[in-house]
Protein backbone atom coordinates (compact mmCIF):
# COMPACT_ATOMS: atom_id res chain seq x y z
CA UNK A 1 0.00 0.00 0.00
CA UNK A 2 2.84 2.19 0.17
CA UNK A 3 3.75 2.26 -3.61
CA UNK A 4 2.14 5.25 -4.97
CA UNK A 5 0.93 4.45 -8.65
CA UNK A 6 -0.96 5.95 -11.73
CA UNK A 7 -4.59 5.07 -9.84
CA UNK A 8 -3.32 6.80 -6.92
CA UNK A 9 -2.98 10.02 -9.22
CA UNK A 10 -6.05 10.04 -11.37
CA UNK A 11 -8.25 9.13 -8.52
CA UNK A 12 -6.99 12.41 -7.07
CA UNK A 13 -7.27 14.33 -10.12
CA UNK A 14 -10.97 13.11 -10.58
CA UNK A 15 -11.79 14.10 -6.89
CA UNK A 16 -9.81 17.51 -7.64
CA UNK A 17 -11.96 17.86 -11.15
CA UNK A 18 -15.27 17.41 -8.82
CA UNK A 19 -14.17 19.73 -6.49
CA UNK A 20 -13.86 21.99 -9.26
CA UNK A 21 -17.18 21.04 -11.17
CA UNK A 22 -18.73 21.60 -7.97
CA UNK A 23 -17.86 24.90 -7.87
CA UNK A 24 -18.79 25.47 -11.61
CA UNK A 25 -22.10 24.52 -10.81
CA UNK A 26 -22.62 25.86 -7.39
CA UNK A 27 -20.87 29.58 -8.00
CA UNK A 28 -23.06 32.75 -9.20
CA UNK A 29 -19.62 35.34 -9.36
CA UNK A 30 -18.30 35.36 -12.21
CA UNK A 31 -14.78 35.23 -10.73
CA UNK A 32 -15.29 32.42 -8.57
CA UNK A 33 -16.27 30.60 -11.92
CA UNK A 34 -13.11 31.24 -13.07
CA UNK A 35 -11.19 30.09 -10.11
CA UNK A 36 -13.25 26.98 -10.78
CA UNK A 37 -12.22 25.97 -14.37
CA UNK A 38 -8.58 27.07 -12.95
CA UNK A 39 -9.19 24.08 -10.33
CA UNK A 40 -10.53 22.17 -13.40
CA UNK A 41 -7.76 22.68 -15.47
CA UNK A 42 -5.16 21.73 -12.69
CA UNK A 43 -6.35 18.66 -11.90
CA UNK A 44 -6.65 17.53 -16.02
CA UNK A 45 -3.01 18.48 -15.69
CA UNK A 46 -2.29 16.27 -12.88
CA UNK A 47 -4.01 13.52 -14.81
CA UNK A 48 -1.64 14.22 -17.93
CA UNK A 49 1.45 14.06 -16.14
CA UNK A 50 0.59 10.58 -14.03
CA UNK A 51 -0.70 8.66 -17.17
CA UNK A 52 2.96 10.43 -19.44
CA UNK A 53 5.03 9.42 -16.30
CA UNK A 54 3.19 5.73 -16.27
CA UNK A 55 3.57 5.19 -19.82
CA UNK A 56 7.52 6.67 -20.01
CA UNK A 57 6.25 8.76 -22.78
CA UNK A 58 6.50 12.62 -22.84
CA UNK A 59 3.28 13.62 -24.76
CA UNK A 60 0.84 13.90 -21.33
CA UNK A 61 3.95 16.76 -20.30
CA UNK A 62 3.37 17.88 -23.26
CA UNK A 63 -0.10 18.33 -23.47
CA UNK A 64 -0.03 19.43 -19.95
CA UNK A 65 1.96 22.52 -21.28
CA UNK A 66 -0.42 23.65 -24.24
CA UNK A 67 -3.53 23.31 -21.52
CA UNK A 68 -1.14 25.84 -19.77
CA UNK A 69 -0.55 28.16 -22.66
CA UNK A 70 -4.70 28.06 -23.08
CA UNK A 71 -5.27 28.69 -19.07
CA UNK A 72 -2.97 32.03 -19.29
CA UNK A 73 -4.56 32.99 -22.50
CA UNK A 74 -7.94 32.18 -21.07
CA UNK A 75 -7.51 34.35 -17.96
CA UNK A 76 -6.20 37.35 -20.35
CA UNK A 77 -9.23 37.49 -22.58
CA UNK A 78 -11.32 36.66 -19.20
CA UNK A 79 -10.45 39.45 -17.37
CA UNK A 80 -10.58 42.06 -19.64
CA UNK A 81 -14.15 40.49 -21.11
CA UNK A 82 -14.96 40.86 -16.61
CA UNK A 83 -13.55 44.23 -16.32
CA UNK A 84 -15.82 45.26 -19.29
CA UNK A 85 -19.07 43.69 -17.33
CA UNK A 86 -18.22 44.99 -14.57
CA UNK A 87 -18.17 48.68 -15.96
CA UNK A 88 -20.97 47.88 -17.86
CA UNK A 89 -23.10 46.43 -14.81
CA UNK A 90 -21.37 47.32 -11.76
CA UNK A 91 -21.23 43.83 -11.00
CA UNK A 92 -20.25 40.22 -11.24
CA UNK A 93 -23.30 38.19 -10.35
CA UNK A 94 -24.72 36.17 -13.06
CA UNK A 95 -28.14 36.89 -11.59
CA UNK A 96 -27.75 40.32 -12.16
CA UNK A 97 -25.88 40.79 -15.65
CA UNK A 98 -28.45 37.61 -17.48
CA UNK A 99 -30.40 39.61 -19.83
CA UNK A 100 -32.05 37.01 -21.31
CA UNK A 101 -35.16 35.68 -19.99
CA UNK A 102 -35.66 32.05 -19.29
CA UNK B 1 8.14 5.52 1.44
CA UNK B 2 9.36 9.38 0.91
CA UNK B 3 6.64 9.61 -2.03
CA UNK B 4 4.02 8.01 -0.45
CA UNK B 5 4.59 10.70 2.48
CA UNK B 6 5.08 13.34 -0.10
CA UNK B 7 2.50 12.51 -2.01
CA UNK B 8 -0.58 11.85 0.78
CA UNK B 9 0.78 15.98 2.10
CA UNK B 10 0.29 17.11 -1.09
CA UNK B 11 -2.87 15.62 -2.15
CA UNK B 12 -4.56 16.76 1.67
CA UNK B 13 -3.04 19.95 1.26
CA UNK B 14 -4.67 20.68 -2.37
CA UNK B 15 -7.84 18.94 -1.64
CA UNK B 16 -8.58 21.54 1.54
CA UNK B 17 -6.90 24.34 -0.54
CA UNK B 18 -9.05 23.86 -3.65
CA UNK B 19 -12.04 23.22 -1.27
CA UNK B 20 -11.45 26.42 0.39
CA UNK B 21 -11.28 28.22 -2.71
CA UNK B 22 -14.52 26.37 -4.33
CA UNK B 23 -16.57 27.32 -0.88
CA UNK B 24 -15.51 30.58 0.43
CA UNK B 25 -17.27 33.43 0.06
CA UNK B 26 -14.37 35.95 0.95
CA UNK B 27 -12.61 36.93 -2.83
CA UNK B 28 -9.25 37.29 -1.49
CA UNK B 29 -9.53 33.94 1.01
CA UNK B 30 -10.45 32.07 -2.41
CA UNK B 31 -7.84 33.50 -4.40
CA UNK B 32 -5.41 32.94 -2.21
CA UNK B 33 -6.62 29.22 -1.35
CA UNK B 34 -6.27 28.93 -5.66
CA UNK B 35 -2.24 30.06 -5.29
CA UNK B 36 -1.43 27.49 -2.51
CA UNK B 37 -2.80 24.61 -4.20
CA UNK B 38 -0.85 25.72 -7.40
CA UNK B 39 2.24 25.52 -5.51
CA UNK B 40 1.02 22.64 -4.04
CA UNK B 41 0.07 21.08 -7.41
CA UNK B 42 3.41 21.89 -8.34
CA UNK B 43 5.07 19.06 -5.88
CA UNK B 44 3.17 16.55 -8.27
CA UNK B 45 4.92 17.41 -11.11
CA UNK B 46 8.13 17.11 -9.58
CA UNK B 47 7.54 13.87 -7.44
CA UNK B 48 6.15 12.31 -11.49
CA UNK B 49 9.60 13.39 -13.12
CA UNK B 50 8.10 16.32 -14.92
CA UNK B 51 10.83 19.04 -13.38
CA UNK B 52 10.23 21.25 -16.21
CA UNK B 53 6.27 20.91 -16.28
CA UNK B 54 6.39 21.74 -12.32
CA UNK B 55 9.05 25.14 -12.66
CA UNK B 56 6.34 26.10 -15.19
CA UNK B 57 3.62 25.63 -13.29
CA UNK B 58 4.99 27.62 -10.71
CA UNK B 59 6.24 30.45 -13.33
CA UNK B 60 2.79 30.91 -14.97
CA UNK B 61 0.40 29.81 -13.03
CA UNK B 62 1.40 31.05 -9.42
CA UNK B 63 3.67 33.92 -10.98
CA UNK B 64 1.73 35.44 -13.59
CA UNK B 65 -2.07 34.29 -13.57
CA UNK B 66 -2.61 34.85 -10.50
CA UNK B 67 -0.96 37.94 -10.24
CA UNK B 68 -3.11 39.06 -13.08
CA UNK B 69 -6.36 37.73 -11.17
CA UNK B 70 -4.53 39.77 -8.38
CA UNK B 71 -4.25 43.12 -10.18
CA UNK B 72 -8.06 42.44 -11.80
CA UNK B 73 -9.43 42.24 -8.47
CA UNK B 74 -8.27 45.47 -7.87
CA UNK B 75 -10.81 46.84 -10.51
CA UNK B 76 -13.49 44.99 -8.26
CA UNK B 77 -14.66 45.12 -4.31
CA UNK B 78 -12.73 42.38 -3.20
CA UNK B 79 -13.02 43.57 0.63
CA UNK B 80 -16.79 42.67 0.61
CA UNK B 81 -18.03 39.35 0.91
CA UNK B 82 -20.15 38.76 -2.05
CA UNK B 83 -24.14 36.84 -2.00
CA UNK B 84 -24.99 34.47 -3.91
CA UNK B 85 -28.36 33.05 -4.20
CA UNK B 86 -27.98 29.48 -4.27
CA UNK B 87 -31.27 27.89 -5.66
CA UNK B 88 -30.46 23.90 -5.23
CA UNK B 89 -27.31 23.59 -3.23
CA UNK B 90 -27.83 19.75 -2.47
CA UNK B 91 -28.94 19.13 -5.90
CA UNK B 92 -25.01 20.08 -6.52
CA UNK B 93 -23.69 18.35 -3.79
CA UNK B 94 -25.24 15.14 -4.97
CA UNK B 95 -23.88 15.92 -8.62
CA UNK B 96 -20.53 16.55 -8.07
CA UNK B 97 -20.46 13.53 -5.28
CA UNK B 98 -21.89 11.34 -8.06
CA UNK B 99 -19.54 12.81 -10.47
CA UNK B 100 -16.58 11.91 -7.72
CA UNK B 101 -17.50 8.31 -6.99
CA UNK B 102 -17.48 7.56 -11.09
CA UNK B 103 -13.86 9.00 -11.18
CA UNK B 104 -12.95 6.61 -8.48
CA UNK B 105 -13.84 4.04 -9.49
CA UNK B 106 -13.33 4.04 -12.99
CA UNK B 107 -9.75 5.08 -12.02
CA UNK B 108 -9.56 2.43 -8.96
CA UNK B 109 -10.76 -0.41 -11.90
CA UNK B 110 -7.23 -2.16 -13.29
CA UNK B 111 -5.61 -0.55 -16.10
CA UNK B 112 -7.09 -2.12 -18.99
CA UNK B 113 -4.76 -0.73 -22.10
CA UNK B 114 -1.67 -2.56 -20.61
CA UNK B 115 -0.44 -2.38 -24.51
CA UNK B 116 -0.05 1.27 -25.41
CA UNK B 117 3.15 2.11 -26.56
CA UNK B 118 4.97 5.11 -25.46
CA UNK B 119 4.91 7.32 -29.02
CA UNK B 120 7.56 9.82 -27.76
CA UNK B 121 9.43 7.40 -25.17
CA UNK B 122 11.94 9.41 -22.21
CA UNK B 123 15.11 9.45 -23.48
CA UNK B 124 17.81 7.60 -20.49
CA UNK B 125 20.77 10.12 -19.56
CA UNK B 126 19.31 13.52 -19.93
CA UNK B 127 17.57 15.83 -17.55
CA UNK B 128 14.02 16.46 -17.99
CA UNK B 129 13.94 20.06 -19.74
CA UNK B 130 16.23 18.66 -22.35
CA UNK B 131 14.15 16.17 -23.28
CA UNK B 132 11.01 18.28 -23.20
CA UNK B 133 13.09 20.86 -25.49
CA UNK B 134 13.76 17.91 -27.98
CA UNK B 135 10.23 16.71 -28.08
CA UNK B 136 8.54 20.13 -27.99
CA UNK B 137 10.54 21.54 -30.60
CA UNK B 138 10.49 18.61 -33.04
CA UNK B 139 7.30 16.61 -32.87
CA UNK B 140 5.09 19.45 -31.39
CA UNK B 141 6.82 22.79 -33.30
CA UNK B 142 3.60 23.54 -34.73
CA UNK B 143 1.16 23.45 -31.92
CA UNK B 144 3.60 25.27 -29.90
CA UNK B 145 3.97 28.12 -32.72
CA UNK B 146 -0.17 28.14 -32.61
CA UNK B 147 0.11 28.36 -28.71
CA UNK B 148 2.81 31.48 -29.27
CA UNK B 149 0.38 32.96 -31.56
CA UNK B 150 -2.63 32.58 -29.78
CA UNK B 151 -0.89 34.37 -26.57
CA UNK B 152 -0.43 36.93 -28.77
CA UNK B 153 -3.78 37.42 -29.89
CA UNK B 154 -4.77 36.68 -26.09
CA UNK B 155 -2.58 39.65 -25.31
CA UNK B 156 -3.77 42.34 -27.46
CA UNK B 157 -7.48 40.90 -26.43
CA UNK B 158 -6.78 41.34 -22.78
CA UNK B 159 -5.49 44.99 -23.59
CA UNK B 160 -7.80 46.65 -25.71
CA UNK B 161 -10.54 44.94 -23.52
CA UNK B 162 -9.32 46.30 -20.49
CA UNK B 163 -7.78 49.12 -21.55
CA UNK B 164 -10.92 51.27 -23.03
CA UNK B 165 -12.55 53.54 -20.74
CA UNK B 166 -8.93 53.40 -18.98
CA UNK B 167 -9.81 57.37 -17.30
CA UNK B 168 -13.50 56.31 -16.30
CA UNK B 169 -12.87 55.28 -12.33
CA UNK B 170 -15.34 52.85 -11.40
CA UNK B 171 -15.14 53.80 -7.38
CA UNK B 172 -15.11 57.41 -8.07
CA UNK B 173 -18.14 57.92 -10.01
CA UNK B 174 -19.85 55.52 -7.74
CA UNK B 175 -18.81 57.74 -4.94
CA UNK B 176 -20.29 60.91 -7.01
CA UNK B 177 -23.46 58.85 -7.69
CA UNK B 178 -23.97 58.03 -4.22
CA UNK B 179 -23.50 62.03 -3.10
CA UNK B 180 -25.71 62.66 -5.86
CA UNK B 181 -28.31 60.70 -4.22
CA UNK B 182 -28.18 61.90 -1.27
CA UNK B 183 -28.30 65.86 -2.27
CA UNK B 184 -31.40 64.42 -4.28
CA UNK B 185 -32.93 63.34 -1.22
CA UNK B 186 -31.84 66.01 0.79
CA UNK B 187 -33.40 68.27 -2.31
CA UNK B 188 -36.77 65.99 -2.00
CA UNK B 189 -36.95 66.34 2.15
CA UNK B 190 -36.62 69.83 1.47
CA UNK B 191 -39.20 70.36 -0.93
CA UNK B 192 -41.57 68.28 0.70
CA UNK B 193 -40.84 70.47 4.41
Amino acid sequence: MLEIGVNHYLILSGLLFSIGLMGVLRRKNLLMLFFATEVMLNAVNIAFTAIGNYYGDLSGQMFAFFIIAVAASEVAVGLGLLIVLYKKYGSLDLDVISSMKG
Amino acid sequence: MYEFIAFYVFAIATTILFLITVMSKNVLYAMSALAGGMVMISGFFFLLGADFLGVVQLIVYVGAVMALYAFAMMFFDATKDIKEKHQNPSLVFLLSGLMALLFVVMFSAPIIGDNVQALYPVVEGIGNAQAVGMVLFTKYLIPFEVAALMLLVAMIAGIILAGKKMDYSLTKCEAIDEEMDIEAIIKNEKGEA
